[in-house]
């Protein structure tokens, strides 16, 4: 029996590493992946180009410009003199928001009243927006602080005849403090999601279309009259891809460490032993596509519909909390989602067996179940 | 060596196979002729173990193949239709994947390919990718990987379905050595020629197998009712005798029109003057049809 299994997993290697399109499926996914993810792919706000529009052009105007500039996150590329001047630079995408300052700012201030300035931001992308708005209130804050502590000590002087003193003004400063990914790269969290990305498209993809290429070009019929067992075959078919799927486990952990330096903190024997729990899922997965496709491209639409919801609902890119509470629930289904846990648990937050543990065991449940019922369902059709 | 006893298939509303009873004796070479959709293949996957039968029974080698289909996969070897070639691996590494699948240990199995190799005369195409074979080529190579693990019963289903003449002959040349050395060979054709090559034929049609006899004796039956037509407007002949009851066909075979008469009917009595034709197998091919069809009409 494990001479004919070692048989066909010889096999499958010899075609699919001799196939070109398949060799570069095996190997070009994950690189162009990680690399788009690693240096593209950037949900990090910095080099806000920014509009200036000082209808006041006082002290005050001038200081708190000077405020935007000292700031890394904001370069001020634009001047705007007229509000038909501001649109233009925000339609035409010159700038990504504008600070707008009204006549009269600096006397206000002068005069202790309440001071506004403006900001307009561009909100195609609702989420940078949201971040942009944020750095430019703190950077309005700070100055605002500045002048609170400046109009104390001004009461200050004025009460005592024997100079000025130095007073701390009270208040309390939030300190922010990052966990796991201090430098809120967004490369660190998504370059490890690329593995649970990569690993069940190649997977599920590789187990699909190898056993109904065999029915395509006729020797699935072929086989079957020879004395393999379908258990056999089905091991066959499946413990190539596995082993394939591991290459690319190894491929994206090395060019994440290499290239991008994302931080691998947690065991790499528990990403591996996680990663085989999870091969359960995507080869059973792909069994079960090859049994309701003829064609090759069927099983490539089969594959896609499984993979486009599963991989959405995984967390990968949006976060699962956000979701509404019913597709939260879906997503307990998705294996998908637990290894995406544990991958960015084993490189980021360093844990082990004794928090992933409920994701290993979800994992190694749903994955039994999806294997032995598709298993169940190809031994079936081959009668 | 195979007998199948009043075997129906039936696929949802269809019934491909009907009642099939039939028998080949070791060392026999049988035809199984029919049109299109007569049934021939599902016989074949059934024979196969393929296919389970809705009723009936089927054996081969003196086993029951429902019952013993492990045991019985030992014995036949199957060449599908389409039959399956691995197109990127070469000659020799497909012929060693099934020769694994069987279990055939290493010496058995160079011997064997050596033997096979020079029998077809694909000695020297051992590092070719299949693809990359002629159809002839390709069919050869579906033969030897079917016959690694030395099988007393071949099954064939078209086997030289879209090969040359040449290549044709050649094949059929190497069933017949087969054949000789003990091998019982059932094989599936619409090739009426190939037909001809066989021990015995069966005709089906319509999932029946309405003729059994060897391709002289099927012949010899229909002799006296087959004449050739001596008319210069062979399409107005053929139009007048069509309308005749008396005729069961007249079908254009080449430049001639060939007639097949009913039962009983004498040539003399019709408009249309005849002179005995010897029949090809064709002849009585679609003669037997004819009949087929007239009877349920």
């Amino acid at each position: 029996m494990w001479e004919r299994i070692l048989q066909i997993v010889r096999k499958e290697f010899r075609q699919t590493l001799r196939e070109p399109r398949l060799r570069t499926m095996l190997i070009m996914p994950p690189l162009i992946q990680t690399i788009i993810f690693g240096f593209a792919v950037n949900l990090d706000v910095e080099h806000v180009k920014l509009g200036w529009m000082d209808l006041d052009r006082g002290v005050e105007s001038v200081e708190l410009r000077r405020h935007f500039q000292g700031s890394p996150t904001f370069t001020i590329t634009h001047e705007a003199g007229s509000e038909a001047e501001a649109q233009a630079l925000l339609d035409r995408g010159d700038v990504q928001a504008i600070v707008r300052i009204a006549p009269g700012f600096s006397r206000d201030i002068g005069s202790g009243k309440q001071a506004q300035a403006q900001v307009l931001l561009d909100g195609t992308n609702s989420n940078t927006a949201a971040i942009m708005g944020n750095y430019a209130t703190a950077v309005i804050a700070t100055r605002n602080r500045e002048l609170l502590g400046e109009r104390q000590r001004e009461k200050l002087v004025d009460r005592t005849a024997a100079g000025p003193i130095l007073l701390k003004i009270p208040g309390v400063e939030p300190e922010r403090r990052v966990w796991f990914n201090p430098d809120l790269k967004s490369r660190n969290y998504f370059v490890p999601g690329i593995i649970v990305n990569i690993i069940t498209l190649v997977t599920l993809m590789l187990t699909a279309l190898s056993i109904v290429r065999e029915k395509e070009i006729g020797t699935m019929e072929q086989i079957m009259v020879t004395p393999i067992r379908p258990m056999e075959l089905i091991l066959g078919k499946t413990i190539p891809f596995a082993i394939m799927g591991m290459f690319d486990l190894l491929l994206i952990t090395g060019v994440a460490l290499a290239v991008f330096h994302v931080p691998l903190r947690g065991s790499f024997a528990l990403l591996v032993f996680a990663g085989a729990l999870f091969l359960l899922s995507t080869l059973g997965a792909g069994l079960f596509m090859s049994t309701i496709s003829e064609t090759q491209q069927q099983a490539m639409m089969a594959s896609f519909f499984f993979f486009q919801p599963t991989f959405m609902l995984s967390g990968f890119s949006f976060p699962i909390a956000n979701m509404p509470t019913l597709v939260q629930w879906v997503t307990y289904l998705n294996p998908l989602r637990y290894f995406m846990d544990i991958v960015r648990g084993v490189f980021l937050k360093g844990v082990g067996i004794e928090v992933l543990w409920p994701q290993l065991l979800a994992l190694a449940v749903m994955g039994t179940i999806i294997l032995l019922s598709s298993a169940l369902r190809f031994h079936k059709r081959l009668d | 060596m195979i007998r199948l006893d009043q075997v129906s298939r039936r696929f949802a509303a269809v019934e491909a196979v009907k009642g099939l009873s039939l028998e080949v004796k070791q060392g026999e070479i049988f035809g199984l002729v029919g049109p299109d959709g007569a049934g021939k293949t599902t016989t074949l996957r059934m024979l196969c173990g393929l296919l389970d039968p809705t009723s009936g029974r089927v054996e081969v080698a003196g086993l029951d193949v429902g019952r013993n289909i492990d045991a019985v996969k030992d014995q036949i070897g199957y060449m599908a239709q389409k039959f399956g070639l691995y197109g990127d691996l070469t000659v020799e590494e497909n012929l060693w994947f099934y020769s694994d699948l069987f279990g055939i240990d290493r010496a058995e199995r160079d011997r064997m390919m050596t033997e096979y190799l020079d029998m077809t005369r694909m000695t020297p195409f051992r590092q070719r990718q299949a693809a990359k074979l002629s159809g002839g080529m390709k069919q050869k190579l579906a033969l030897m990987c079917t016959l690694l693990h030395r099988p007393r019963v071949l099954f064939l289903d078209e086997p030289t379905n879209g090969v040359d003449p040449l290549s044709r002959r050649d094949f059929w040349e190497i069933l017949y050595r087969l054949a000789k050395e003990g091998m019982t060979i059932l094989v599936s054709t619409a090739y009426l020629d190939e037909a001809e090559r066989c021990d015995r034929v069966g005709l089906m049609h319509k999932g029946r197998l309405i003729r059994c006899d060897t391709p002289a004796a099927l012949k010899q039956a229909l002799a006296p009712r087959c004449f050739r037509a001596k008319a210069a407007d062979q399409r107005a002949a053929r139009a007048l005798l069509l309308k005749d009851s008396r005729v069961l066909g007249a079908e254009p075979a080449g430049a001639a029109l060939h007639v097949y008469l009913r039962e009983g009917a004498r040539p003399e009595e019709l408009p249309v003057e005849l002179e005995p034709q010897a029949p090809a197998l064709e002849d009585v091919f679609i003669a037997v049809i004819r009949q087929e069809e007239s009877h349920a009409a």
